[in-house]
């Protein structure tokens, strides 16, 4: 390896741009936002990649996607370590990402939205409600309602609109 | 407190005291306790995931059950998190994996009150709602934990569990203030499950060892904030709180109703056929 040129991080990101992410395949895992780090140690390339949501199963699946992109490109020396703090957020993703989201049909995240669980003061406005302005991602309205907290994935809930009556997922804020 | 046999005896000071190593005549090291914590925490996860998988497939409307399934999702995750630290924290060699599949009832650490069976879709939601409106307010807590992986564990599981409990806070809400059946069924379950509600907020030694050591709150001191949260949706759903003050505990030292083994029989089936067995 002595001699070997290693490759710039800048297009070690480049190649992690073009990974999808395996359940939402038009946005990729550097729009998702979940690369934390990426690194020369000596020879041995680090990359360092947060959870989106402790339980949600893509996350094996794109451990093995970054390793297989990367030894793809010639990468022989690597280790992927997973960094919980700070807590992946949907703030993470980035513009471009946002609009690929919408244009494939998912409603992305409104910022400062997560839920936050404190209840008191407004559990009398809480039951059926949403406080959210969701656009429909398909004929653009606002006139949307929520169906259900959780929709196809953990990181979706399910939204309705009330104008073109298409049921949609939004990606929702955490 | 007196403690059980089967659970380590702390005594406060030698609990403090760093660098003990666990015997059983001299009492629990803070290592040992903050393991056997750690295995409280992760199989609370553990067995209301489970349960709350059961309804895969079975859920009055798919939008629910969807919900449902996400939810147990999310409670496994956070299960391999606290589960996987304390593999860690032994040093054993166990991972996560093992400490799920390969104990049996009297190693468990969850409270009662998340294997009670599922019952009717209120009764699972009322279990639900119970757990969530103390687990937040449990997270919220760890992350001001002593140890830095607890904090950023429970700071993790946080953002996930505020929306567990904004959905079981709302159709607790709604099913309770619904029709008569279905205020009928919530305040049977809340009469059913509220005994189980108080182990929550019970400490033994091994509380006290990792309170001693600042790694976690003392679950007492979460009790008013949960009373605040539940009475404030109880009376939102029109329900009454039961009067009686009889609490079941014991699921935190191991000591477990019938319903857990049958949950680990079909859990483990497995790894008990077929050990080790991977795919």
């Amino acid at each position: 390896m002595g001699n070997a040129v290693l490759p710039d991080i800048q297009i070690v990101r480049h190649w992690l741009s073009q990974v999808p992410d395996p359940e939402i395949p038009v946005i990729s895992l550097t729009d998702l936002g979940i690369i934390r780090g990426v690194e020369w140690q000596g020879d041995t390339l680090v990359v360092t990649v947060t959870p989106t949501y402790s339980g949600c199963p893509a996350t094996s699946v794109i451990n093995m996607d970054i390793e297989a992109a990367l030894r793809a490109k010639g990468i022989e020396k690597l280790r992927l370590e997973r960094q919980l703090s700070p807590p992946w957020t949907t703030d993470w993703i980035t513009p471009e990402g946002r609009e690929k989201l919408r244009v494939y049909g998912i409603a992305p995240p409104v910022d400062g939205t997560a839920a936050d669980g404190r209840l008191a003061g407004r559990v009398a406005r809480l039951a059926g409600t949403s406080n959210l302005t969701i656009a429909c991602p398909r004929c653009g309205s606002t006139k949307t309602e929520k169906i259900s907290q959780f929709g196809s994935t953990p990181c979706k809930a399910s939204y309705r609109c009330t104008d073109c009556l298409e049921p949609f997922d939004y990606f929702k804020c955490i | 407190m007196p403690s059980l046999t089967d659970v380590m005896t702390a005594d406060a000071d030698l609990a403090r005291a760093p660098g003990i190593r666990s015997m059983a005549a001299m009492g629990a090291a803070p290592a040992d306790a903050f393991v056997d914590w750690l295995c409280r925490m992760g199989d609370n996860c553990l067995v209301l995931g489970h349960r709350v998988s059961e309804w895969c497939g079975h859920s009055p409307v798919l939008e629910e059950d969807i919900a449902l399934a996400n939810t147990a999702l999310d409670l496994i995750g956070q299960t391999q998190l606290w589960l996987g630290l304390a593999g860690e924290v032994e040093g054993k060699g166990r991972t996560a994996d093992n400490l799920a599949y390969r104990r049996d009832v009297a190693q468990f650490r969850n409270v009662l009150l998340v294997e009670r069976p599922n019952g009717d879709f209120g009764q699972t939601l009322m279990r639900q709602f119970l757990f969530d409106a103390w687990a937040m307010e449990m997270l919220r807590a760890l992350q001001a934990s002593s140890d830095k992986r607890v904090a950023e564990i429970a700071a993790k599981a946080a953002k996930e569990v505020a929306y567990h409990l904004e959905r079981s806070a709302d159709l607790v809400i709604r099913l309770g203030d619904g029709t008569e059946e279905s205020r009928a069924r919530m305040q049977k379950a809340l009469n059913v499950l509220w005994p189980y509600a108080g182990e929550l907020f019970m400490a033994d030694a091994v509380d006290e060892a990792v309170v001693a050591a600042g790694i976690a709150p003392d679950p007492a001191s979460l009790k008013a904030a949960w009373d605040r949260t539940v009475s404030e949706v109880l009376a939102e759903a029109t329900l009454v709180l039961p009067e009686g003050t009889f609490q079941h505990k014991g699921g935190k030292q191991g000591r477990h109703t019938e319903a857990l083994g049958f949950i680990l029989a079909d859990m483990q089936f497995l790894q008990r056929a077929y050990p080790g067995g991977t795919w």
